[in-house]
């Protein structure tokens, strides 16, 4: 039995103020130096490092729902660094190391669980793209093999090797491959910013941006908070509102090259477990693990139209478990218990826009797709320097601008995202 | 009672008396094992009801703290009747039927379901506080691996079956006009009501009969349900316009009334044109220490067991409820025999003195104290004794919400009935966008804001006697004819009921918790609380900290006690604090369901079986089949064996493509190029579309020509080739890459529209089947079955001809097939690409292979087309390219025209290429020897940086084989710029170790290009 537990165990006042994670709401002030729009895991984590690293700490995160209601709460938690292009796998890599250390960082635990990931080849194209990326990762220190499908029997014993027409003839087994549970890494990051004084406001929307247009830079925000609007003067802003990035953008007078599409992702009940790492097959469109509570999550490809809403559909279940009971034909047997949907902003390359827009001191944190829980912290770390700077963009994110959509000079990781979230 | 289980021989005979046990066919009895032990029941039984029948009240162990778990709802609403069957873990026992020799037992148990050696969790439930494991297991660092271990082993319920054959499951579509959710008395009479009006009408229910609330409930003011029941089953089965499905739960809404109903093993997907949802309301619990124990169950479950299972719950009860309906089951008990301890009404105390004045009520305590039940009000239960079944139960005055005397008495009983009131069967109408609002007066949620074209009626829309419930049906129907243009002549009236079945708060917190709120997670009421004491104070974060409502049965009885803890707890109003979102689906549905049939759709050229019977490997390429070589007999593997990383298949790849490679090169030999892309476009703009898409100039490409065809995308990527062939002014036949071409039909019918022109377009690929005569011997094969000139002047190298094609019959005049003839140089041989009419791809094959014997003749495949096309230095798109590869990365500057104002993706490639470049794809050369060295290079491999201090990555292998022709490992590879020139040294690290290849000029094999002219 832990200590803390004990402590918690035996004393009937628990929980005393002093342990609440999150403080209780406070009026907003005029103005902040940095107000961070969104209140997911990007926009906290950011307000942890300013507050951690640069000693800023008159920041507001403004949420229009509740702390990591959106994409943090909806996407799939898989953590990964596997990608193709050297941008990339630097990126994300940084970011693994990041996670391991979130738990004892924060004294808050997100039960960080090292599976490893194993993604599936059904044809030998697969199988260069994927020696290319176990090569590209073993470059940067990673941890991947491509492996056979004797190998691919003894990690997942229960896969389907011969699926339909589509033999399994190779994985790429990613063993840093990992997950944890999403909503405490926005947890662990609002406490550890509002500890440092970031005030974190739930159910505040931001209506609009504004800017001044004779220096065309941003002077506040416009919020509401029930019925009431107010503005907000701030120092500079930070969009950090995955799914809703473009119409953000409009607002502060500017467009992203970015379409917004529902991903559908669904749950079975919980049964005990007997599969450990995440596996992924792009080409079934397919991707599974099982959770630390014993449930199986789903996920697959994003719904075939552009849309702004996060309702369930059906079709896409319909296919998506198809291919799950074809890798795993005893599933069928497994009773789904919820679905949902995430809204993921698309770019043409599959990468993130990360960096300096068209409106100074306005700071983008936009474009994550698929990929956006598993760089949550190395996002938030960069774009705190970038925001500390004063606009000094850091070398890791440089490739992500967007000015990289005008200048054609884009960093494809579609081969490295289809299905594998 | 307790855990002493009858001898099967007597547990029929415990059986209550008809008409108790609706739906038991008691001619015929079922038997099979739980826990080992033998249980006997009727045909009607469910496994649950057969468990109770024969005193088994234990059914299986809760998630947390694995304390013991029985009936509840008895209607298949709640996780705690959740067993295990063979093979199936998370069966409903109160929902599947019993059947003979199956073998059930309890769930989540260490050990076995009596004696379960971690229900000492539950001992040490204060040492875990709601979320728990957010504040422990993590340091010192590194302990975590170890403890999650540890934690996992316990998560999960029951066992997956992991040997589970997958069993036949389909899927039908069915369309109707009114689709009646719940055949209760509210459904039943909107279905009439609307059928009467002739529209087609469905109406579904969950359970095997109609009737809903009429099956097992009693009314205050309905005498004879059963009457009525039957009343209503007799004209709603009559009725032609009506379809009935019974054990049929429509599982979700999406977006226009579009139903998924899991019936059977089908799932049936339903439009409805209106859909009326009458599908009641959940009896909620009394939050009180000990509500979970076997023996504590809803009203309505006692109800259930009775009338329809015939089963007598237990010998003394005592009630506890907030309304009048437990004054009908405390009857209803009384009249089986039950000996009713107390009914305890929460109601009529100090704090709510006019909280049982109403005239029903008065009736109802009149009859109760004629039938000799002591009452108690304003009273409830504070806590329940017992271990694996209440023994009984301390009764305390209630003093505020919330809150009770310091002392109270205690009962002894075997069973306790609790209603604390109802909540809205929200989930699907919350799915279609409805709102929930709660009105403090009736301390009950409504629903609001439905979208059109959806309609509820009954007790979900808070209607709560018989008399409002028909009403509220005929209301909802009329509403519904209405819309679809076939209103009735007096339309019914929108009705109000008053009557009040909630009590304000029907929660006790015991200092010593387990008074449970959510019984699927094990949540008490104070880990509601603190979750929003730890600033967890939207519902939302409540539940996900909590995971309060995520366990199976989805917050169907816990989201209105934790709706009400929360909004007290962070003072606002319950309606502001809502419930979490309802997510389909309502019910638990198999994977099979969804996944259905099982579809794998696939194509196969018209050449297959030939391929077949001649031994062929065959590899997917997108949807197709296509053969990769032909290997020797006995050599074929198939599966998972042919991997290329398994050394043995790859050599037998290796060497059965090096000898088809040089039989081409020698002799002759014949591919099946059918799954090649075919557009024909035909229309006085045909050229003008041609010019616009590709990236070469097509308006002057002479009839009876090809042309390379390189297609660009948005960003200035290489993201499709093929040939153009132009047989008129006005028609162009152009080949794509197979799994490419769908989406440049897409791109070209997408102009053709925005740009107004003038052509027709056609995706041609499954029309034509084509192959590739190709080889020195090629044209003295042709010439036997051809009339065209095929001399180098009459057939030069890249002309098209249409012409036919002679196939010889036996004994008669020759037959002839139409086709078309290219002069390509993909595999840098004399050839000819031979398309014809899909129906004669088997001929053609045939023909080719008899008029070829002469010379030797032999098929082969992509595999080989991919080592003979790398030879001639050609590429293929999508593995010599990447997302990134523009024209002149590839060296296909010469295939992009300068002289026209636009093609697609020209503003990105006229940019790209004229920056400085980063990289270039180039050939590169190794000695043959590295092969069985193990250092030959294979695609995917890395090229880096040639400097000596610094590796960085430059470009990677994207095509290597071992060249017989050439007698040298010969490759392609993205290196940096500065590293591309010929002669150049390309540093490639191969498993690790650097081996340096040189830069050569392309082609590998006849630079003159004197082979494919000739």
């Amino acid at each position: 039995m832990p200590f803390a537990l004990l402590k918690y165990g035996l004393n009937n006042d628990y929980p005393f103020e002093k342990d609440a994670d999150l403080p209780a709401p406070t009026a907003l002030k005029r103005r902040y130096d940095v107000v961070i729009i969104g209140g997911g895991g990007h926009g906290v984590a950011t307000a942890y490092y300013l507050a951690k690293y640069h000693g800023i700490t008159n920041v507001a995160v403004l949420e229009k729902g509740y702390l990591g209601g959106g994409n943090t709460a909806r996407n799939t938690a898989v953590i990964r660094s596997n990608y193709l292009t050297s941008d990339g796998v630097r990126f994300y890599s940084e970011s693994v190391k990041l996670f391991q250390e979130l738990s004892n960082e924060f004294n808050f635990n997100i039960m960080y669980s090292k599976r490893g990931q194993l993604t599936l080849a059904h044809t030998d194209s697969a199988i260069r793209g994927f020696r290319q990326r176990t090569e590209v990762n073993k470059h940067f220190g990673g941890k991947t093999e491509l492996i056979d499908p004797q190998q691919i029997r003894e990690l997942v014993p229960t896969l389907n090797m011969n699926p339909g027409h589509q033999p399994v003839l190779g994985g790429l087994w990613h063993m840093d491959g990992a997950t944890a549970r999403h909503d405490a890494v926005a947890w662990g990051y609002a406490k550890g910013a509002t500890q440092r004084g970031v005030e974190l406001h739930q159910l505040t929307e931001v209506t609009d941006v504004i800017v001044d247009d004779a220096s065309g830079t941003v002077t506040g925000v416009k919020v509401k908070q029930g019925s009431a609007e107010q503005i907000i003067e701030c120092g500079c802003a930070v969009q950090a509102v995955a799914g809703h990035s473009s119409l953000l953008a409009e607002k502060a007078g500017f467009r992203l090259p970015i379409v917004s599409y529902p991903l559908q992702a669904m749950v079975t009940q919980p049964v005990k477990p007997f599969l450990n790492p995440l596996v992924s097959s792009p080409a079934f469109h397919c991707y599974v693990q099982q959770t630390g509570r014993g449930e199986l999550v789903f996920g697959g490809g994003s719904d075939p139209y552009p849309l702004y809403n996060t309702r369930s559909s059906l079709e896409l279940k319909e296919q998506l478990l198809a291919h799950a009971v074809e890798l795993f034909p005893f599933m069928a047997n497994l009773k789904l218990m919820r679905q949902w949907a995430g809204l993921t902003d698309m770019t043409s390359d599959y990468s993130p826009i990360m960096g300096l827009s068209p409106v100074k001191n306005y700071y983008l944190d936009a474009g994550w797709g698929t990929w956006g829980f598993k760089s949550t912290p190395i996002c938030g770390k960069t774009m705190a320097e970038l925001v500390a700077s004063g606009g000094k963009v850091p070398d890791l994110i440089k490739p992500f601008g967007v000015e990289r959509f005008s200048e054609f000079r884009q960093v494809n990781e579609m081969g490295a995202t289809a299905a594998s979230h | 009672m307790n855990s002493v289980a009858s001898t099967p021989s007597t547990a029929l005979s415990q059986r209550l008396a008809a008409p108790m046990g609706l739906l038991l066919d008691r001619s015929e009895t079922v038997q099979f094992r739980f826990e080992g032990q033998p249980v006997i029941g009727y045909k009607g039984d469910t496994i649950g009801s057969a468990l109770l029948g024969n005193n088994y009240w234990m059914w299986s162990r809760s998630f947390k703290y694995h304390r013991a778990r029985g009936p509840l709802t008895m209607s298949a609403h709640d996780a705690n009747s959740l067993v295990q069957i063979q093979g199936e873990p998370n069966v409903l026992a109160d929902k599947m039927a019993a059947a003979n020799d199956l073998q059930v037992t309890g769930q989540n148990v260490n050990g076995t379901l009596a004696k379960d050696k971690d229900a000492i969790l539950g001992h040490f439930g204060r040492f875990m506080p709601v979320g728990f494991y957010y504040r422990a297991f993590y340091k010192p660092k590194g302990v975590w691996d170890w403890w999650e271990k540890q934690i996992r082993e316990k998560a999960g319920l029951g066992i997956a079956d992991l040997k589970f054959t997958p069993e036949y499951y389909d899927k039908a579509y069915r369309f109707y006009d009114v689709v009646v959710v719940g055949s209760g008395p509210a459904g039943m009479t909107a279905a009439l009501t609307a059928a009467d009006a002739g529209v087609e009408v469905l109406l579904l229910e969950e359970h095997s009969v109609l009737g809903g609330s009429l099956t097992y409930a009693d009314f205050s003011d309905l005498d004879d349900p059963e009457a009525l029941r039957q009343q209503l089953i007799s004209k709603v089965t009559q009725h032609d316009k009506i379809t009935v499905m019974t054990d049929s739960v429509c599982n979700a809404w999406f977006v226009d009334n579009w139903l998924p109903v899991l019936h059977g093993k089908r799932l049936y997907k339903i439009r409805a044109k209106e859909c009326i949802m009458a599908t009641g309301s959940y009896e909620q619990h009394v939050v009180f220490r000990g509500n979970d124990l076997p023996g504590v169950v809803m009203c309505s479950a006692a109800m259930r067991m009775m009338k329809l299972y015939a089963i007598k719950p237990g010998q003394s009860a005592v009630v506890v409820t907030g309304n009048d309906d437990g004054y009908l089951t405390a009857l209803a008990l009384v009249a089986q025999g039950v000996e009713v301890k107390a009914l305890v009404d929460m109601r009529g105390g100090v704090d709510d003195p006019t909280g049982t004045d109403s005239v029903e009520t008065k009736n109802l305590i009149f009859r109760a104290q004629q039938a000799g039940i002591a009452l108690r009000f304003g009273q409830t239960l504070y806590e329940a004794f017992g271990k694996e079944h209440v023994e009984a139960v301390e009764i305390r005055a209630i003093r505020g919400r919330g809150k009770v005397a310091d002392n109270g008495d205690l009962l002894r009983c075997d069973l306790v009935c609790m209603s604390s009131g109802y909540m809205p069967a929200y989930q699907l109408l919350c799915q279609a966008g409805g709102q929930l609002s709660y009105d403090e007066e009736r301390a009950e949620f409504a629903i609001r804001h439905l979208p059109e074209h959806l309609h509820i009626a009954g007790s979900v829309n808070g209607k709560h006697s018989i008399g409002a419930v028909i009403k509220d049906a005929e209301y909802a129907a009329a509403t519904a004819l209405a819309l679809l243009g076939q209103p009735l002549a007096t339309a019914p009236e929108a009705v109000e009921c008053s009557r009040k079945v909630n009590y304000d708060w029907p929660i006790f917190p015991h200092p010593k918790g387990k008074d449970f709120v959510d019984y699927d997670e094990d949540l008490q009421s104070k880990d509601i609380v603190n979750a929003t004491r730890m600033g967890y104070r939207d519902v939302q974060l409540v539940k996900r900290f909590s995971t309060v409502g995520m366990g199976p049965s989805q917050g169907r009885h816990s989201a209105l006690p934790t709706a009400r803890l929360v909004a007290q707890s962070t003072n606002r109003s319950i309606t502001e604090t809502g419930v979490t979102t309802a997510r389909p689906p309502l019910t638990p549905e198999k994977l099979a369901y969804l996944a259905g049939r099982g579809f794998d759709p696939y194509r196969q050229t018209a050449m297959h079986h030939r391929h077949l019977e001649l031994g062929a490997k065959m590899i997917p390429a997108g949807a197709w089949a296509r053969p990769a070589f032909y290997p020797p007999q006995g050599s074929l593997l198939s599966g998972s064996a042919a991997s290329p990383l398994i050394p043995r298949s790859r050599k037998i790849r290796n060497t059965a493509i090096e000898a088809e490679a040089l039989h081409v090169r020698n002799h002759v030999g014949l591919i099946d190029v059918s799954t090649l892309g075919g557009i024909e476009l035909r229309g006085p703009d045909a050229a003008e579309l041609m010019n616009r898409i590709y990236t070469f100039g097509f308006l002057k490409q002479p009839v009876g020509k090809t042309r390379y065809a390189v297609l660009t995308s948005d960003q200035g990527v290489v993201v499709d080739d093929g040939v153009a062939c132009r047989f008129a002014d006005d028609c162009f036949y152009v080949t794509a890459t197979t799994t490419g071409v769908d989406a440049v039909y897409r791109l070209m019918t997408f102009w053709n529209t925005q740009w107004r022109l003038d052509v027709d377009i056609t995706n041609v690929t499954s029309a034509f089947a084509a192959v590739n005569l190709a080889g020195p011997d090629s044209r003295k094969v042709l010439e036997q079955l051809t009339d065209l000139d095929l001399s180098k002047e009459g057939f030069p190298y890249l002309a098209c001809r249409e012409g036919e094609i002679r196939i010889p019959v036996d004994g008669k005049a020759d037959q002839t097939i139409p086709a078309r003839l290219l002069r390509v140089g993909f595999v840098g041989e004399l050839g000819y690409e031979i398309h014809v009419p899909s129906r004669y791809g088997e001929v053609l094959w045939d023909v080719l292979m008899q008029a070829g014997a002469a010379f030797d003749i032999k098929p082969f495949g992509v595999e080989t087309q991919r080592l003979l096309r790398l030879e001639k230095g050609h590429i293929i798109i999508s593995q010599d390219t990447d997302g990134m590869s523009h024209p002149g990365e590839l060296g296909l500057d010469w295939a992009v025209s300068k002289n026209k104002p636009y093609f697609n993706g020209c503003r990105a490639v006229d940019i790209v290429m004229k920056r400085p470049q980063s990289r270039k794809l180039v050939g590169f050369k190794l000695p043959a020897n590295l092969v069985a060295a193990g250092k030959k290079p294979e695609e995917g491999h890395l090229v880096l940086a040639t400097s000596a201090t610094e590796a960085d990555i430059t470009g990677n292998v994207t095509s290597c084989e071992y060249s017989p022709t050439v007698g040298a490992i010969i490759g392609m590879a993205y290196a940096g710029v500065h590293q591309s020139e010929v002669g150049a040294r390309l540093p490639i690290r191969v498993n690790g170790e650097i081996v340096t290849a040189e830069v050569v000029a392309l082609p590998f094999y006849d630079a003159e290009q004197a082979r494919q002219d000739m």
